[in-house]
């Protein structure tokens, strides 16, 4: 078991231009049920063997996809997700990075009344190891086991889950949701889906500067959680109002800085790590010694 | 991208917000002439993308051109909170009868822009939550129909019990709301927006923080960019690929992705040390972005040591390599070097390395402890 995404998920990919065409390719190579490619003109070709059409309905019309990844340039990126949504797919996956903050807040809500999952924008997608890849991860960190992870980053993603794999914490589901403002679903979303998930036995949020998503996920742990949580928090060194990288990572007020989210976690009951490594020791001791 | 008041207050009238009829200048001269063009008094006040400008003596009053002259050299080459005042806003002075607060910014854990309001003008609106979050009112708005009329008087009338004032401010609610999503701003906000002595409203103040990934759109505004020395060298860092925000330490920070930056100042600042800059080189492996990266690095006064951490995932570790080879051989620098790469080709690119004398390391905290270690030896602290 896995949440999301698992080895027989069928899976599209909008855009296949230099990024889509390459992670088409390695999706597939990892094994990720990828049946078809949505491109418009290059519809009626074969890329490695996957078919491509011209529009995202048709290409669900023909293969029965049930999982869109979206490497369309941010300028047309929104409405590709629409696209993706309308063509009746259960999970968009939102790579692509640079999407206006308003576009994905107009297209947002079309996506709940449609019953659509959206994980991200601005994100590495999501992988459920030995079963299924959905994004750019790099496949070869990842090991299957029971811990469940969420994350605002990229890279930082796979420092944590190369440490946890490397102690022999192998992951359920690794999501990264999206460094953006605005993203699809949020650590509560994951959490709950993690909850009732019967592999994972543990979570771990990675979390950064800007918004209270983190404050909002300690709340819903407290409430609707049995299963051990542990936060990371980063940008205990970033200067207010500067974006860090992420348009989502900006100080702007108290609740939003690293130091308020860690302690908030904290006085809610969830253990803290402070480094990378120390995140290893938490989820030893979560587990109780169990691998 | 944030916009200063005087552009912002341009952007207004453009949507039909009221606001005084003022004038930029960069010169006490051009300050005493705006002065007599615009009648006395007037308000001087200095154009820094920085709150707290009154109180940093950014704003005063002049009853008169020659005095309108004398603020202006005053405030002329103030640093307020870092910023140097370069220019200023010579408005009309009026007589205020009532200060509010109205603003719009994306709610996200709602996903959605939402319009806030408040009697407690001229307070910072972070400060009035914290104190008396009773006394803001806020109204969701559906981005794809808009602030409506109706919505916009259910706050008006909070602020105002008079009809005419309530209805006054229910249009320049409605305005700032077609002028946010016009220009696809992050944050619009007026604080004050002023009631006068004569009933009228009118935005005295004027902020916009325009949405970056959005700049796009709007090719005009990038004609509005007034950048700091320092905005400057992060403006020129990105039109590289990279994302570049200077501190004030000595650990020269270059990293691939922007979560593992913030990540690798934090175990810095752990072990007792100061990152210099946040620096992130993106996900290609495109050597010619290392030799920038590489340049913004030893440009810094402050570096006594540089620290390269990168996690190779869709990166190469082998291209990182290969980039920072070209670079160090095109950048001659003494600063100690401390290289730590894993992941996608770790192997081929250590070797790459060590073909050139560089040691690479496989641990991020031990590479940053190694990289203080060498900082102090070079009088660091």
């Amino acid at each position: 078991m896995s949440i999301l995404i698992g080895k027989n998920t069928r899976v599209m990919v909008q855009g296949l231009g230099r990024d889509g065409s390459f992670h088409a390719e390695q999706m597939k190579t990892y094994g990720t049920n990828v049946i078809a490619g949505v491109h418009p003109g290059k519809g009626g070709s074969l890329f490695q063997g996957i078919p491509v059409f011209n529009t995202a309905e048709e290409a669900v019309r023909e293969t029965g996809a049930e999982c869109s990844v979206i490497f369309v340039p941010a300028p047309f990126a929104a409405d590709a997700i629409l696209a993706g949504a309308n063509a009746g797919v259960d999970l968009v996956v939102a790579v692509t990075e640079g999407i206006p903050v308003l576009d994905m807040s107009k297209i947002i809500r079309e996506l709940d009344e449609l019953g659509t999952a959206l994980v991200g924008p601005n994100c590495p997608g999501l992988i459920s190891p030995q079963e299924s890849k959905v994004g750019i991860m790099p496949g070869n960190i990842f090991q299957k086991g029971s811990v469940g992870v969420i994350s605002r980053s990229g890279t930082l993603t796979y420092e944590v889950v190369n440490h946890l794999t490397a102690a022999g914490y192998g992951q359920s589901t690794a999501i990264g949701m999206g460094g953006d403002p605005v993203v699809g679903m949020k650590y509560n979303d994951y959490l709950e889906l993690f909850e009732s998930d019967g592999e994972t036995e543990l979570m771990v949020i990675v979390g950064e500067i800007g918004g209270t998503d983190e404050q909002n996920a300690a709340d819903f742990v407290k409430k609707n959680v049995k299963k051990p949580v542990i936060g990371y928090i980063v940008g205990r060194s970033a200067p207010p109002g500067k974006r860090m990288g992420h348009a989502g990572a900006i100080i702007s007020g108290a609740d939003s800085t690293a130091e308020a989210k860690v302690t908030y976690l904290r006085e809610n009951g969830i253990p803290v790590a402070d480094t990378v490594e120390q995140i290893v020791d938490l989820v030893g001791d979560g587990l109780g010694g169990r691998n | 991208m944030k916009l200063e008041e005087f552009q912002a207050k341009r952007l207004f009238k453009e949507h039909g917000i009221p606001a005084p009829d003022g004038t930029m200048v960069t010169t006490a001269e051009e300050a005493r002439s705006a002065a007599e063009k615009t009648g006395c008094p007037v308000v001087v006040k200095a154009q820094v993308q920085a709150g707290g400008r009154g109180k940093a003596g950014g704003v005063k009053l002049a009853g008169t051109p020659s005095e309108a002259y004398m603020v202006a050299e005053s405030i002329l080459g103030m640093d307020i909170k870092g910023y140097k005042v370069e220019r200023l806003l010579v408005d009309p002075a009026v007589s205020i009868a009532g200060e509010y607060y109205v603003g719009i910014t994306i709610d996200r854990r709602k996903k959605l822009p939402v319009m806030m309001v408040s009697a407690s003008g001229g307070m910072e609106i972070e400060r009035v939550a914290a104190e008396t979050p009773e006394l803001i009112y806020f109204q969701d708005i559906n981005p794809e129909r808009g602030l409506r009329p109706f919505e916009a008087r259910k706050l008006a009338f909070r602020l105002f019990q008079e009809k005419g004032k309530a209805l006054g401010a229910a249009s320049v609610m409605v305005k700032l709301w077609d002028c946010f999503q016009h220009v696809d701003a992050s944050l619009a906000e007026i604080n004050p927006l002023a009631e006068l002595d004569d009933g009228s409203i009118i935005a005295l103040d004027a902020k916009i923080i325009l949405d970056d990934n959005a700049i796009f759109k709007h090719p005009v505004m990038e004609e509005l960019r007034l950048p700091t020395p320092t905005e400057k060298k992060e403006l020129d860092a990105k039109s590289h690929g990279l994302s570049y925000v200077q501190l004030e330490g000595e650990i020269g920070c270059m990293v691939n992705g922007a979560g593992l930056a913030m990540a690798t100042m934090d175990v810095i600042k752990h072990l007792g040390g100061t990152p210099a800059n946040f620096l992130d080189i993106g996900g290609s492996s495109n050597p010619q972005k290392v030799v920038h990266a590489m340049e913004l690095l030893v440009l810094d006064k402050n570096v006594k040591a540089i620290f390269i951490n990168v996690f190779g995932g869709i990166t190469r570790c082998d291209d990182v390599a290969n980039g920072l080879v070209t670079a160090l051989r095109e950048i001659k620098t003494d600063l100690p070097l401390v290289v730590r790469l894993t992941g996608t080709n770790e192997e081929e690119g250590i070797r790459i390395l060590s073909d050139f004398g560089i040691t690479a390391m496989k641990n991020m905290t031990e590479g940053a402890r190694e990289a203080i270690r060498l900082a102090k030896e070079r009088g660091g602290i």
